[in-house]
């Protein structure tokens, strides 16, 4: 059994399909680095190469559309066990069938992929709708999420155009990382210790001294709107779902 | 911070709480130079409260004072309860402050008329215009406008604002005067001719200057209560019909009638909203605006009432078998959106997919299609088993109907999210 071992990244990804058609060796599974192998595995270490997964990109950008490629990048992002498997075999379909595939529903890892891509791009979403700033002293605004994918790395653009003139970072507590902007690009930020509390509060002494008194509007305003004759509580968690809640300023301690 | 801020916001965020527009949809707003915000396609549910309700604005009053006498209306001038009112300022500060922190979508302002129409829009306009100008803020603004504005505010409302709306309130005139004495259609209807004329006035300048102001560039809204008259869905679906003919017109919303002013003769006693209704509405709205069905064939003088067991949509199959079964490989788009079970995404992905091939009910399972519901009224030229013509519709009715199911009747379907169970 050929297996190609990769270094998580989607570069590394485009360079194991690469190596493949180079060596016309093609892997049973491609795995990540931190990957246990199983016996009777034959090894590839695949060694990531930028020019190497250009040209594979460039390859596909002539079979199928911009946005079918960008639909692979964000699957990659799921970081579902043996997707790189199923990204690969999609690539190897689409540079060697005469059209393109990307519509054919009716081809398993077509559909699979698709599938995947609407999940992650939900998750994606479901960030924007759950991010929820505080307002630090040194006039950051600062954020806890959780997503189940790894979406922030799509979010930046969106977060960058509608919070342009305030710096803000919004962290994922799982992965460890997160992103800073600091009015003028964003970039990746990791931290070696974050005074935060579970729910993902920052230190009362270190907010900006308005920022309690917006949590409290917010929740009040919440409490509200709600329509009592209309009370759904299965509907909300539904749309809001729980695992977020962790975070949200509405919820904290929920 | 003014103290008094908590109480304002508690007060009148509960008075505006009966308005259900909650979209933010159909602008896209970038933030040009270095301001606050954008707007984008569809508006961003931030939270849901307990009655499942999404909150993407901030949905508030003005003031909850008013010189009018609603039947409906919490605020009515008849009603003892607390007022209170905002300075421009103390809304611009929540609007922004709640924005920057990712709670809301941007505003939603409305107002109980104080003096008249005017002087209170005015205030209204104020806030929009301090946003748009002092604070450079680009995130969304609906403003709601008072009955009776006048063509001066319209037009300077729709250089701020992203939506602008007058409700109708109810599904006929007759039934306005009857619960609305101060109101009529005219004072309505004027002010939404006045939206309309600037929104297509405002997209010709475009057309010419691609610099030129924009005018309410997401169109208009209205609003009208269900169960509080006599009049027919027949009667509703027809006066929303000839709304969506207007061209700035983009949504109509329906509010089933929560009895609020019970000791009130003139509106029926109810013991709970009409949620099955207006849900019922919500689905016939979207099958009008979506799925390319008439007016005429979801309700007629024959069918005046939509069908509070079954979706429209497969009420309409139902009286219609003749129609059916549709070949999934070889019917047209339009065809293949009317079968129940077969939402607008799963129609267009059946019309891409079956290029490469011929379908097979399995294909059908996979790409979405609710085969429970669809597969009385497809083929994929397997074995066509079980039609609506050899079970009969009566069958398929009792087969799918929702009180079988009493769990999933309770949903509620204010929000964007009508689901016929596709
Ligand atoms: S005018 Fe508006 S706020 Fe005033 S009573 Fe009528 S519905 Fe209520």
């Amino acid at each position: 059994m050929l297996y190609f071992i990769y270094d998580n990244t989607f570069e590394g990804l485009l360079t194991c399909v690469f190596d493949a058609f180079n060596r016309r060796e093609f892997p049973q599974k491609i795995v990540r680095t931190d990957t246990a192998l199983p016996l009777f595995t034959e090894p590839f270490r695949v060694i990531t190469d930028t020019d190497k997964s250009e040209r594979v990109l460039n390859a596909l950008k002539k079979k199928i559309s911009h946005s079918a490629v960008r639909m692979l990048f964000v699957d990659f992002l799921s970081e579902l066990e043996g997707i790189e498997t199923v990204i690969f075999r999609y690539i190897q379909k689409a540079v060697t069938a005469k059209t393109s595939i990307e519509m054919n529903f009716a081809d398993a890892d077509v559909l699979e992929l698709s599938k995947i891509y609407r999940k992650v791009m939900r998750e994606e979403e479901r960030v924007r709708q759950f991010v929820r700033f505080q307002k630090t002293a040194d006039n950051i605004y600062f954020a806890v999420i959780e997503p189940v994918y790894n979406v922030l790395p799509l979010t930046g653009r969106f977060f960058k155009t509608r919070y342009a003139d305030q710096q803000w970072i919004v962290y994922d507590a799982k992965r460890k990382y997160g992103l800073f902007y600091d009015l003028n690009t964003v970039e990746t930020v990791c931290f070696d210790s974050l005074d935060i509390s579970p729910a993902g509060n920052i230190n009362p002494e270190k907010l900006d001294e308005s920022e309690l008194a917006f949590r409290i509007l917010w929740k009040d305003y919440l409490k509200a709107v709600t329509i009592r004759e209309r009370i759904n509580l299965k509907l909300q968690r539904q749309y809001m779902p729980v695992r977020f809640w962790k975070y949200l300023t509405e919820k904290n301690g929920e | 911070m003014d103290t008094k801020i908590f109480d304002k916001l508690k007060i009148l965020a509960e008075a505006a709480k009966f308005d259900v527009s909650c979209a933010s949809s159909g602008t896209t707003r970038n933030n040009p130079g270095k301001g606050i915000g954008s707007t984008s396609g569809w508006g961003i549910c931030h939270s849901f409260t307990e009655d499942g309700r999404c909150v993407s604005l901030l949905k508030i009053m003005l003031t909850n004072c008013c010189i009018y006498d609603c039947a409906y209306c919490a605020n009515r001038r008849s009603n003892d309860i607390p007022r209170t009112t905002f300075s421009v300022s103390e809304l611009v500060e929540l609007t922004v402050e709640f924005y920057r922190r990712n709670y809301i979508e941007g505003l939603f302002l409305s107002s109980g008329i104080v003096r008249n129409a005017d002087y209170t829009m005015e205030r209204m306009v104020r806030v929009a215009k301090d946003l748009r100008t002092v604070h450079k803020y680009n995130g969304y603004i609906h403003l709601k406008s008072i009955p009776g504005t006048s063509r001066e505010l319209i037009a300077e409302a729709g250089l701020y604002a992203d939506r602008l709306s007058c409700n109708i309130e109810m599904p006929s005139e007759e039934s306005l005067k009857l619960v609305a004495p101060d109101k009529n259609y005219q004072s309505i209807y004027t002010p939404m001719s006045y939206i309309q004329q600037g929104f297509l006035q405002g997209r010709e300048d475009r057309q010419k200057y691609r610099h030129a102001l924009r005018f309410a560039p997401a169109g208009q809204s209205t609003q009208m209560i269900i169960g509080a008259s006599q009049d027919s869905d027949m009667k509703i679906l027809n006066l929303s019909d000839a709304l969506y003919r207007r061209p700035a017109m983009k949504r109509v919303y329906y509010s089933g009638y929560i009895p609020i002013n019970t000791y009130d003769t003139r509106l029926p006693a109810i013991a709970a909203p009409p949620l099955v209704r207006e849900n019922r509405l919500y689905q016939a709205d979207w099958l009008m605006r979506f799925y390319h069905f008439k007016v005429n064939e979801i309700v007629n003088e024959a069918h005046p009432s939509l069908d509070l067991d079954i979706d429209p949509k497969l009420s309409w199959a139902l009286r219609h078998p003749e129609m059916f079964p549709v070949n999934v490989n070889t019917a047209d788009y339009e065809m293949i959106l009317r079968v129940p079970g077969i939402g607008v995404k799963s129609a267009k992905l059946i019309v891409a997919a079956r290029r490469y091939g011929r379908l097979t009910s399995g294909n059908l399972q996979k790409i979405g299609i609710v085969m429970k519901r669809a597969r009385f009224f497809i083929t994929c030229n397997e074995l066509a088993a079980n039609t609506v013509h050899e079970t009969g519709p009566e069958y398929i009715r009792k087969a799918l109907t929702d009180s079988v199911n009493p769990k999933k009747r309770k949903t509620n379907d204010r929000q964007l999210v009508i689901d016929f169970g596709e």
